[in-house]
C-alpha cells in the first residue's frame, strides 16, 4: 500500500461528504445530487466520478472488480484496479460473482448481479437532457417539473425521420416513474439489466460533480412508444470463442480484407463459459 | 483464433518507463535541476502555481520537470497534490494596496501619485532571437537600484474618491464561496466567478478576452492599473484573536476601468473588471479582468449576447484540468458504444436497401 496517503486515497472528510451525497442519491432514485468532487490523480473523463464513489464506500473486506468495455484487461480498467490495490490494498478479482464492488465503464456484466453487490458506473455526462438543452439552469428546472416532453419529441423525430429511434447507447431511462436518467454510455442491451436489479447501482460523474443512484429493486424503464417498443442490439453471429448467443459482442477486424470476428465484450463471462463452469444469465 | 489487444499491466509500466526516459533525454546532457527550473523558468512556474491553485514555487518547478515542460500536465500534478492537503483555514484578504511593488503601470493617467514603474517586462523588447543565449555566459547585470517601492495608492482608489468609478462593495456578512468545496451552481456570484477565473486556463481566457475586444460583448476597457509585487499573507487563528503574517506571495493585479453606467438615482460612473494571478502572470491577469467584467453583464443589467458574458459557458469550460481530461478521454476504448452505433447504422442501411429492392 502507498505510504503518505489515507486508505483508498481520499481523506475521511471527503469520503463522508461523498457518502452523504450517495445516501441522498439512494433516497431520491435517479436524481442527480451535486457533490464537491475532488481532483483525483487520474484525469477527468477517465473515471474520476466512479473512483471517488468507490473510494468512499470501499472497505478492507471488499473484493473489487474493475471493467472497461466489459473487459478486465483494458488499459484504464487495469490502471484503476491498480490504483485501489495500491491505495487501499484490497483484494481484486475478475470474477463477477466474487466481487462485492464492481466499478465499470460502459457495460453491465452479463452474469446477473445479486443482492449485496454494488456496481459503480463511471459517468461522463450525467444529464440525459444535455444534448437537447446545454444549460444546467434549464435542465434542473425540467427535472423539477418532470418536463420530459423534449426527450419524447427527440425520440419521435428520430422515428419520423429514420423510421426508428437512433440513440445507440446511453439510452434515456425513467427511474422509479419519476426522474429521467442517463444510464451512462452502456449499450441498449444492458438497459434491461438496470431494471429491478437486486444490486445497488451508483453513478459517479467527477468532472460534472454529480452522483445518482438506483437502489435495489427499483424500476428503470427505457423510454419508448407503444407502437415503437424499446429494442436492443442483435447479432447474426454467436461469440467466436465461447459460442454465447446472448451476450454483447465486440467486433474485431482480423485481416486487411476486412474479415470480421465477433467475441463477448464481457471477458469474465466468456472465460467462465469456456471453462464450462456455468455463468448463464 | 484472434489475439486480442491486451492492455496488460506490463505494457502500461513499460509505457511509463519509456516516457520517463524520454523526459530525461540523452544522459550525456546534464540533468535539469528543480532549482534551475524554479529560478530560470520562473514564468512557467508562475503559470503552474496560478492554474494549479497552489502557491509553492518548488513544487511547481518539480511538476514542470516531471511533466517534461508540459504546463497543463504540470498544473494537473499540482492540483492532484493540492487536493490531498489538509485545510487549516482561510487567510485574511490580502491587501494589494499595501503591495511592495516591482512593476506598476497605468494606461489612463500619464502620471500617477507614486509614479509608474516598468519593472521586469517583455514589453518593448524587440522579439529577435538572442543567439548569445545559446552558449552559457555571464549573468546579466541588474540595472542599478531595482528594489521595490510601496505602498502606492491604487489608481482606481483615486477615481473612486471622486465617485468616478463604482465603489468596491466589501461584504463581510456573507461567507466567501469556495469552488473546491461546493459544487458549482448557476447563477454564480462574483466571488465564485473570480475563483473559477483565477484558476482558469490562460489560453481560454485570453481568447475570450480577445473576443470581447472584437465586439462579442464589448465593454470599453482601459488598463486602469497593473501592478506586480509581493504582499503579506495573514491568518487570524481563533485562539489568538488577531492576525499574524505567515509569509509573502508574489501577485500581479489588473484593474480594468470599463464602460460607464448611470441610472435615475446614480450619476454615470465607470465600472470595474478585476484580474489577479500568482507571480508575473500579467497576460492572465489582464485577460481575466476583461472576462470578469464581461461576466458582470447580468449584475449590471446588460444584454447577455456574447460567449464571454455567459457565465455557464465560461465557468464550465475554463478549467484546463477538466477540459484536458475530457477531451483526451476520447483515447480510451469506446468499442462498446461504437458497436452500438454500428448496429443502428447497419439496420438503417438494411431498411433502405430493403425498401429500394421492394420498389
Amino acid at each position: 500500500m502507498s505510504k503518505g496517503y489515507n486508505f483508498a486515497y481520499l481523506d475521511e472528510q471527503s469520503k463522508r461528504m461523498i457518502r452523504r451525497a450517495v445516501l441522498k442519491a439512494v433516497a431520491v432514485p435517479g436524481y442527480q445530487v451535486p457533490f464537491a468532487g475532488r481532483e483525483m490523480p487520474l484525469p477527468y473523463g477517465w473515471g474520476t466520478g466512479g473512483i471517488q464513489v468507490t473510494a468512499s464506500i470501499i472497505g478492507r473486506d471488499d473484493v473489487l472488480k474493475v471493467i472497461d468495455q466489459g473487459a478486465d484487461d483494458t488499459t484504464n480498467a487495469v490502471s484503476i484496479r491498480k490504483f485501489f490495490a495500491r491505495t487501499a490494498g484490497v483484494r481484486t478479482t475478475t470474477r463477477t460473482p466474487e466481487a462485492s464492488l464492481i466499478q465499470t465503464r460502459h457495460r453491465i456484466p452479463e452474469t446477473q448481479l445479486k443482492a449485496g453487490q454494488i456496481i459503480v458506473f463511471q459517468v461522463p455526462i450525467p444529464e440525459p437532457l444535455r444534448w437537447l438543452e446545454p444549460r444546467e439552469t434549464a435542465t434542473r428546472r425540467m427535472h423539477a417539473l418532470g418536463d420530459y416532453g423534449a426527450m419524447h419529441l427527440k425520440l419521435y423525430e428520430d422515428i419520423a425521420r429514420y423510421g426508428r429511434v437512433t440513440t445507440a447507447y446511453d439510452f434515456p431511462t425513467l427511474v422509479n416513474g419519476r426522474y429521467l436518467m442517463s444510464p451512462s454510455p452502456i449499450p441498449r442491451l444492458d438497459n434491461p439489466k438496470l431494471d429491478r436489479s437486486p444490486a445497488l447501482q451508483l453513478f459517479g460523474a467527477g468532472r460534472e460533480k454529480r452522483i445518482y443512484a438506483v437502489p435495489p429493486h427499483t424500476t428503470v424503464k427505457s423510454l419508448d412508444f407503444e407502437d415503437h417498443p424499446f429494442t436492443t442490439e442483435r447479432w447474426a453471429q454467436h461469440c467466436a470463442r465461447c459460442g454465447a448467443g446472448d451476450s454483447y459482442l465486440d467486433e474485431l477486424v482480423i485481416d486487411d480484407r476486412g474479415t470480421r470476428r465477433f467475441v463477448c465484450s464481457d471477458t469474465d463471462y466468456c472465460d467462465t463459459r469456456l471453462a464450462g463452469t456455468g455463468g448463464a444469465r | 483464433m484472434y489475439v486480442a489487444v491486451k492492455g496488460g499491466e506490463a505494457a502500461i509500466d513499460a509505457a511509463h518507463a519509456l516516457n520517463a526516459s524520454d523526459r530525461r533525454g540523452d544522459p550525456a546532457t546534464p540533468e535539469l535541476t528543480v532549482d534551475q527550473i524554479e529560478r530560470q523558468l520562473g514564468l512557467a512556474v508562475d503559470r503552474v502555481m496560478a492554474e494549479g491553485a497552489l502557491y509553492d514555487r518548488r513544487l511547481a518547478a518539480l511538476a514542470i520537470k516531471q511533466a517534461a515542460g508540459d504546463l497543463v500536465e504540470a498544473i494537473f500534478l499540482i492540483r492532484a497534490y493540492r487536493t490531498t492537503l489538509p485545510r487549516f483555514g482561510a487567510s485574511e484578504p490580502v491587501s494589494t494596496a499595501a503591495m511592495q511593488i516591482a512593476r506598476r503601470i497605468s494606461a489612463i493617467f500619464k502620471d500617477v501619485p507614486g509614479g509608474q514603474f516598468l519593472g521586469p517586462t517583455f514589453d518593448y523588447t524587440h522579439r529577435l532571437l538572442d543567439f548569445s543565449l545559446e552558449g552559457e555566459g555571464a549573468a546579466p547585470e541588474a540595472p542599478g537600484a531595482t528594489t521595490t517601492v510601496g505602498p502606492l495608492i491604487p489608481v482606481t482608489t483615486l477615481l473612486q474618491q471622486d465617485g468616478l468609478i463604482e465603489g468596491e462593495r466589501p461584504d463581510d456578512a456573507t461567507p466567501v464561496g469556495d469552488i473546491t468545496r461546493t459544487p458549482p451552481t448557476y447563477p454564480a456570484e462574483r466571488d465564485v466567478r473570480l475563483q473559477a477565473l483565477a484558476r482558469g486556463d490562460e489560453g481560454f481566457l485570453l481568447g475570450l478576452a480577445y473576443s470581447t475586444q472584437r465586439g462579442y460583448g464589448r465593454n470599453h476597457p482601459f488598463a486602469g492599473e497593473i501592478r506586480h509585487g509581493s504582499v503579506e499573507v495573514e491568518i487570524a487563528p481563533p485562539e489568538l484573536g488577531f492576525a499574524i503574517t505567515i509569509g509573502e506571495v508574489e501577485l500581479t493585479e489588473c484593474q480594468m476601468v470599463n464602460q460607464f453606467k448611470g441610472s435615475a438615482e446614480q450619476p454615470p460612473q465607470f465600472t470595474r473588471g478585476y484580474g489577479l494571478a500568482f507571480g508575473r502572470g500579467e497576460r492572465k491577469a489582464m485577460a481575466m479582468a476583461l472576462v470578469e467584467r464581461a461576466l458582470r453583464a447580468r449584475e449590471l443589467d446588460e444584454a447577455v449576447t456574447a460567449p464571454a458574458q455567459d457565465e455557464e459557458f465560461v465557468l464550465s469550460h475554463a478549467d484546463n484540468v477538466e477540459a484536458s481530461g475530457f477531451v483526451q478521454h476520447l483515447k480510451l476504448p469506446h468499442y462498446v458504444d461504437f458497436q452500438a452505433e454500428l448496429d443502428v447504422v447497419r439496420r438503417l442501411r438494411d431498411e433502405i436497401e430493403a425498401k429500394k429492392a421492394a420498389e
